[in-house]
């Protein structure tokens, strides 16, 4: 996030774009929830009537995929009706001249017919844009989990550089981020591009600042995104496969074309805290030890580094990985010099500018936001400040739309989305695994809209077989109007019905991110399974 | 601004209410409806104070500090007040402090004591039914002193919109949406009201017989699922090596005291018995448990073999966006100046 999450409780205009918070980020939707309460006005924009919709001012309700189109629409509508701030452009900003060229074409007719949103609203809502200001953009994987998703969030950015909203209290643009270290784990160098604090492999003064203190030769090569470390292991090019703690039989999409690299892998080596799905493939396991167990901090979605801390002592003979990685450096050849986990960071810390002065001793009771870089400074709660950004001015970035890589059609002639239930994380390792959780919501449901299920002659809580060129999964039917004509959702929460089953393994060119948002599915209705025989939600929702 | 109270001057800020005022300067006055996050409600009338030349008795919770005030918080009158407000609140309910899963935490326990009350009269059999449909939240209306800040954190704080007072006066109660059980109501179980209630008439059904209060030791950590990183108390018992309950820390970034479903009640897998405990090699296509030098010296000698053999490059990694940053720094290091490749990875990307 380029500002605050406490921001959002006082922000005047919540443009809310792919993002699912009541039940992806609970706690924010709270301060997002207050903030209407105080008077914001909130814009949804969801192909989904998703529960925030209940507190929002107005639900655009978009076809899945066709953001930079909606994006470019409201921008030239923006810049028609003058809503630009010509000031903030003039001073911050470069490129202007060619986004407003690019734009031009998305007229409110076009615009309207690939989102499917009237011209009416698209008018409203550039019109509320360019009225009320500062407005935040908050988004999730609603926009990078596309074939488009660095053109989604650079079109945010446009949008947002448009109307003087970077670098602003309450303002930017504002991705929450999906699991607890997510952030961390990037900030750490866990990308095959930079090391810690996105220092970048290929800058030799950086490889040779890594090198002098690791007293080791390194690579300048950039390493292998996931997709590619998964064809890498198809064309043999890659042996050893090592994965820390996640289930990538159910994350990844085309979960068929995921298991047959697991098979195929030389060795592979999996840490994890449960036997999952991933495990069964792995020629050698480690016990790991978990959330609850382990001493160290995470960094969250608005850079606030956080402490974790042992509570439990760990299940049997489990291990922290930096233990593990250390000992197996050892037998190699290479001793990392690990001995704890204050260790680990204290190493990362001087390395790592953003995190210089984040100390455990300052953040042993409230954590402290990169950049923060010396132990006097307070940290940061909003970057770009007075629109001031990391190249010097904010770069306006030319934009095309361009279609999902694989729309419905005769043979599967719906569209499914996918993503996350309030009730579970993930694979559900931990949460299938807490008692009460499954009880709340203990099998995975399609939901189809009602006039696709007329059609099909599909009730809820009928058993449906759902389709994709890549797999099929069998599970039952909540009919709801949460879902629009033509559009289905699931979630990737339960191994029996798995929504990656039928995902499709198509990625964004930059950010290698794939496209889980859109796919082509058929649905038959199934005998398989019980029918319930009632028209109930056969489990409890937010907000049915 | 100064003001006088108990006989002293006390200065404040424009905005602070009395209460604020004594908390400041050290000077107990007792609450139940009030709660930082939920404000004045005036409802529980435990706080009252004399303010001269005001008629009756105020709530200090409500009364906005003015200057040159004269206040007394520790008259007869107060005192006797206060204790006959909080007699009839423990008469009305069925306030069984032994069996109570609240007993160390209650805050009508900490001001019945405070207040000096040794002796009460109770009613002996509970009136009303316990709401138990939920498996994570039990409603009990006789510990329910009707204070609203249940009410005030699921409408005004976490706005789920769930919980509302039914009936009137005497009969008034907490119900969920239009009174039906909690488990078919609209309620998504983040648990704001558990947190807020100050005695046990909505409590954590998981927690129950887990521990009392001063037997679990509290560790402040950051919440394991979403971005958000709520702080959170854990409660736990050492001698069971499991978690009791899940409180989150009121006033500290980023929540503020609020959690989710998930943050407040799926704490209890790391106690599962399904977790691994020892490393596995596979060995005719089945898992075998070994010991630790083996698993290591085997996946070395394995790993060390590709890196000869076919180069650095035939090793990728996968680190965890669950796990920790010294973690994750330890898996980018050991791929970087072990092997010697870049080619690591989370699943930030997929």
């Amino acid at each position: 996030m380029t500002n605050s999450i406490k921001e959002l409780e006082n922000a005047r205009l919540l443009f809310v774009i792919g993002s699912n918070t009541t039940e992806a980020h609970p706690v924010i939707s709270y301060f997002m929830k207050r903030a209407t309460r105080k008077g914001a006005k909130m814009i949804v924009n969801d192909p989904r009537r998703i529960d925030l919709c209940r507190w929002a001012d107005r639900h655009v309700r978009i076809k899945p995929g066709t953001d930079v189109a909606y994006l470019n629409g409201l921008m030239r509508e923006i810049i028609a009706i003058g809503g630009q701030d010509q000031e903030y452009i003039a001073n911050h900003t470069e490129g202007f001249e060619e986004l407003r060229k690019s734009v031009d074409g998305y007229t409110l007719e076009r615009t309207s017919e690939i989102t499917g949103v009237p011209v009416e609203t698209i008018r409203e809502v550039a019109r509320t844009l360019s009225e009320i200001k500062p407005a935040s953009v908050v988004y999730t994987l609603g926009i990078t989990e596309h074939i488009c998703g660095v053109d989604n969030v650079r079109s945010l950015a446009n949008l947002q550089m448009l109307l003087g909203n970077v670098g602003v209290y309450a303002g930017g643009v504002n991705p929450l981020r999906g699991q607890n270290n997510v952030q961390g784990a990037c900030d750490m160098g866990a990308l095959p591009n930079v090391y810690s604090g996105y220092q970048r492999v290929n800058d030799l003064a950086i490889k040779d600042k890594f090198e002098k203190a690791w007293k080791v030769g390194l690579s300048d090569k950039i390493g292998l995104t996931i997709p590619q470390m998964f064809n890498g292991i198809k064309d043999h090019s890659v042996k050893a496969f090592y994965i820390m703690g996640e289930n990538v039989v159910m994350t990844e999409p085309n979960a068929g074309h995921t298991k047959k690299c697991l098979e195929e892998c030389e060795f592979l080596v999996v840490s994890d805290i449960f036997y999952n799905e991933t495990v069964s493939y792995a020629h050698v396991v480690f016990p790991d030890l978990c959330w609850a167990e382990e001493d160290g901090t995470f960094t969250n979605t608005e850079r606030r580094v956080q402490r974790v801390r042992p509570a439990l002592k760990g299940a049997g003979e489990s291990k922290s990985n930096w233990w593990v990685l250390n000992e197996l450096g050892k037998r190699i050849g290479y001793d990392m010099g690990f001995t704890s986990s204050r260790v680990t960071y204290e190493e990362m810390r001087s390395l790592t500018p953003s995190y210089g002065g984040i100390t455990w001793e300052r953040i042993a009771d409230v954590g402290l936001q990169w950049p923060c870089p010396t132990t006097d400074h307070p940290g940061t709660e909003f970057l770009h400040v007075g629109g001031k950004f990391t190249r010097g001015k904010g770069l306006f970035a030319a934009i095309e739309y361009r279609p999902p890589a694989e729309l419905p059609d005769a043979e599967y002639p719906l569209l499914l989305t996918t993503g996350r239930r309030l009730w579970h994380y993930h694979s559900g390792t931990q949460t299938h695994n807490s008692e009460g959780m499954d009880n709340l919501f203990g099998e995975e449901l399609m939901e189809i809209s009602p006039a696709d299920a007329q059609r099909l002659g599909v009730k809820t809580g009928d058993w449906v077989r759902a389709k994709s060129r890549r797999g099929e999964i069998v599970l039952r039917a909540w009919v709801t109007d949460r879902s629009p004509e033509g559009v289905c959702w699931t979630s990737f929460h339960f191994a029996k019905a798995c929504g990656n089953e039928l995902t499709i393994d198509a990625f964004d060119p930059i950010s290698q991110t794939a496209e889980y948002k859109v796919c082509a599915i058929r649905i038959e209705k199934s005998a398989d399974g019980e029918p319930l025989g009632s028209t109930r939600v056969p489990v409890r929702q937010a907000r049915p | 601004m100064k003001l006088t109270m108990d006989g002293r001057q006390v200065s404040f800020n424009e905005g602070q209410t009395l209460l604020d005022v004594a908390t400041a300067n050290g000077i107990y006055i007792p609450t139940l409806c009030w709660h930082p996050r939920t404000g004045p409600a005036s409802r529980c009338r435990v706080c009252v104070v004399e303010v001269e030349g005001m008629r009756g008795l105020q709530t200090s919770c409500s009364v906005a500090a003015r200057a040159g005030m004269v206040v007394r918080t520790d008259t007869a009158d107060v005192k006797s007040a206060r204790r006959m407000t909080v007699q009839n609140i423990l008469f009305s309910g069925h306030h069984n402090c032994i069996a109570c899963e609240a007993t160390g935490r209650c805050e009508l326990q900490d001001v019945a004591y405070r207040l000096g009350i040794r002796e009460y009269p109770t009613i002996d059999e509970p009136k009303e039914p316990m709401d138990t449909s939920s498996d994570l939240i039990v409603m009990n209306p006789n510990k329910c002193i009707v204070c609203g800040r249940c009410v005030a954190a699921c409408n005004d704080v976490v706005v789920n919109q769930v919980l509302t007072f039914a009936h009137r006066g005497y009969k008034t109660k907490v119900v969920c949406d239009t009174a039906v059980p909690m488990a078919e109501s609209t309620c998504v179980q983040c648990g704001e009201c558990v947190q807020l209630c100050p005695t046990a008439a909505i409590t954590e059904r998981k927690s129950m017989g887990m521990g009392r209060e001063w037997e679990l030791q509290k560790v402040n950590t950051t919440c394991p699922y979403c971005g958000v990183g709520c702080q959170m108390t854990l409660y736990v018992d050492k001698a069971k090596n499991r978690i009791a309950r899940v409180k989150g820390r009121e006033g500290i970034a980023p929540n503020e005291g609020s959690l989710c479903v998930k943050g407040r009640f799926a704490y209890d897998f790391p106690s599962s018995d399904k977790r691994l405990t020892k490393p596995l090699i596979k060995k005719n296509g089945e898992h075998v448990e070994v010991s630790w030098d083996e698993a290591l010296d085997y996946t070395a000698g394995r790993l060390r073999g590709i890196k000869d053999k076919h180069g650095p490059d035939a090793y990728v990694a996968i680190a965890c966006a669950r796990s920790t940053n010294e973690n994750a720094y330890a898996m980018q290091k050991f791929a970087r100046a072990v092997i010697g490749t870049n080619s690591i990875d989370h699943c930030a990307r997929t």
